[in-house]
């Protein structure tokens, strides 16, 4: 079931589109704001009232890596791998977050607290390694510097 | 030296709002534009001031406008600005983004008048959640001045325009993806023909345009198409967002000449390599690009100039690879990228990319074979022009073809010593 103000919200995207279908994606979005994830009971209750069948929906939450299928943690760190981080050392702040918080990508700690994964290139390239956590972005990380962050979510 | 494009951005202080930019000009173009020139004059002027795309393809702007049919009366087209910066190493969309989204709405208003659009869309990659908030509120203020909306200052030109933040994958930079992706689809791309000026969103003709290409557009009606070209050193017309990043002492993004030489890009404006580190090579315009070494310093940065020399422009922002940095596990981490953000689509994108990864991790950990060089070779063919979907697994080919044609002897060594030397 979707809330009255899920529902709303959608139906507020759906009326700016020509084809119901192509408010979909904004329907995720908003549930997954909501919800912190989607599970296959809010994608049952989104397709119904986008008109699509389940599976229909579910190929495009799949498609796109920050629609969460899964239950994530309360705050979701997202480390840049791709190249200019690669060459400025992100694999050592990885290695960091591992000690720090005792799981991996795509893993989320006991407590909920973070949830850790890989992100392509975050366009802070002249400042890497660089990461962001929920809305923030963090560039020139080291070690000491995460240790500070990290605090900051709770 | 000129710099149109960043001229009014200080990111000591919050970017320009509505106030600031007309005080120093803004909005020229909106007016010269709708009140005084027919549509078909200013795509012909974008034409003539040979304005090339700056998303990475370089196709003339002007020229692709040009294509989306003007005859019909009240048909739906739409504009979309493109910015889904995802190429990795690219962050120069951003600072536009950030620093001037007013210059983007209007080189959007223009562009749109000049092909007839009614609707645009700002196509935003969602990690840039600074820029969201400024073009929400830079949309706001414009319709509040009437820029947007109904009868734009009186012209009976109508605009709406929608900010749309992505939710992940670099295939929806492609901009047929893109248009899959704004009709709540998975983002593959599409066949052409059509092309999007012809059958694009909801199947109605429409312009993908990148934001570097859009914020050059008011310049170019308020100046002319020879200012716009006497502003390049070659004969690529214009200035160019320039960025480095990697070893260097101050990497960043400068406005500068189309044509400066990647010499001087490294050695005057990102500070010269770190102390103790040397230069190796560079993927001159993202991640899917070829690269080049050290023989070619001095080439220009510009279309014609990077091309000549076995590479792309691209989206002219560098990564720069060092003598401390593998070559193996670089252009490994390439493919990593790659082999991800493939769409699936097509087979040999699909199944080619995640072979090739997997090769070079073999090789990076010591455990490849010379024949795997072979097999690597092999894929830059397979996957290379024509032979797939998209231009992706092309892409992907650039920095591995040229990595195994520069850095050979690494890729021996980690073979022939069962390890990487770097680790």
């Amino acid at each position: 079931m979707l809330s009255k103000e899920e529902i709303r919200s959608i139906d507020h995207e759906i009326a700016l589109v020509p084809v119901r279908r192509a408010a979909c994606i904004e329907a995720l979005k908003i549930v997954q704001h909501h919800r912190g994830w989607i599970s296959d009971e809010s994608l049952h209750a989104i397709a119904a009232h986008m008109e699509m069948s389940a599976e229909e929906l579910d190929s495009v939450a799949t498609f796109y890596n920050l629609i969460f299928r899964k239950p994530v943690g309360r705050n979701i760190i997202l480390l840049c791998d791709s190249i200019s981080c690669y060459v400025m050392g992100y694999e050592k702040i990885y290695e960091h977050l591992q000690t720090l918080l005792h799981i991996k990508f795509g893993e989320t700690t006991p407590d909920y607290r973070f949830t850790l994964l890989p992100n392509p290139c975050l366009g802070s390239c002249d400042h890497a390694p660089t990461l962001m956590i929920n809305q923030d972005t963090y560039r020139d990380l080291t070690n000491e510097k995460l240790d500070d962050i990290l605090k900051e979510y709770k | 030296m000129e710099r149109p494009l960043t001229q009014h951005i200080n990111f000591n202080r919050t970017s320009l709002n509505l106030k600031d930019y007309v005080s120093v000009g803004g909005y020229q173009a909106v007016h010269k534009a709708l009140k005084s020139m027919a549509p078909q004059d200013v795509t012909k002027m974008v034409q003539e001031a040979d304005l090339k795309g700056r998303g990475g393809a370089g196709f003339n702007t002007g020229m692709k406008w040009s294509f989306v049919p003007m005859n019909e009366v009240g048909q739906i087209k739409y504009l979309i600005a493109n910015a889904d910066e995802m190429e990795p190493g690219t962050f120069k969309d951003r600072m536009l983004l950030e620093g001037n989204p007013h210059q983007l709405i209007e080189g959007m208003i223009v562009s749109a008048f000049a092909i007839q659009a009614n609707i645009s869309y700002v196509f935003l990659r969602w990690a840039y959640k600074k820029a969201a908030w400024l073009i929400e509120h830079a949309i706001a203020e414009a319709y509040a001045a009437g820029y947007l909306g109904k009868n734009i200052l009186g012209s009976r030109f109508n605009l709406e325009m929608h900010l749309h933040t992505g939710i992940g994958r670099y295939m929806c930079g492609e901009e047929t993806a893109l248009l899959n992706a704004l009709e709540g689809k998975r983002a593959t791309p599409r066949a052409k023909p059509p092309f999007p000026q012809v059958s694009g969103l909801f199947g109605k003709p429409t312009i993908v345009n990148n934001v570097e290409t859009l914020s050059n557009i008011p310049h170019i009606i308020n100046n002319g198409p020879d200012w716009f070209k006497a502003l390049s050193l070659t004969s690529d017309a214009g200035t160019k967002l320039y960025g480095i990043s990697g070893k260097v002492n101050k990497p960043g993004l400068w406005e500068l000449p189309m044509g400066t030489t990647i010499r001087e890009l490294i050695e005057e404006h990102a500070g010269g390599m770190k102390k103790g580190f040397k230069f190796r090579g560079a993927l001159p315009g993202g991640a899917s690009t070829d690269f080049l070494v050290e023989e070619h310093l001095d080439v220009k940065m510009d279309y014609k100039s990077v091309s000549a020399a076995g590479s792309r422009l691209g989206t002219g922002t560098m990564i720069i690879l060092d003598d401390h940095t593998c070559p193996v596990g670089f252009v490994h981490n390439l493919e990593h990228f790659f082999a991800q953000e493939s769409c699936g689509w097509c087979t040999p994108c699909r199944e080619g990319l995640p072979w090739t990864e997997r090769i070079l991790l073999s090789i990076e950990n010591g455990e490849g074979r010379m024949e795997d060089l072979d097999l690597l070779e092999m894929h830059t063919h397979h996957l290379g022009p024509g032979n797939t979907f998209c231009a992706l697994a092309p892409g992907a080919m650039e920095p591995l073809q040229s990595g195994l044609k520069y850095f050979r002897e690494d890729f021996e060594k980690h073979i022939n010593e069962k390890k990487c030397p770097w680790r």
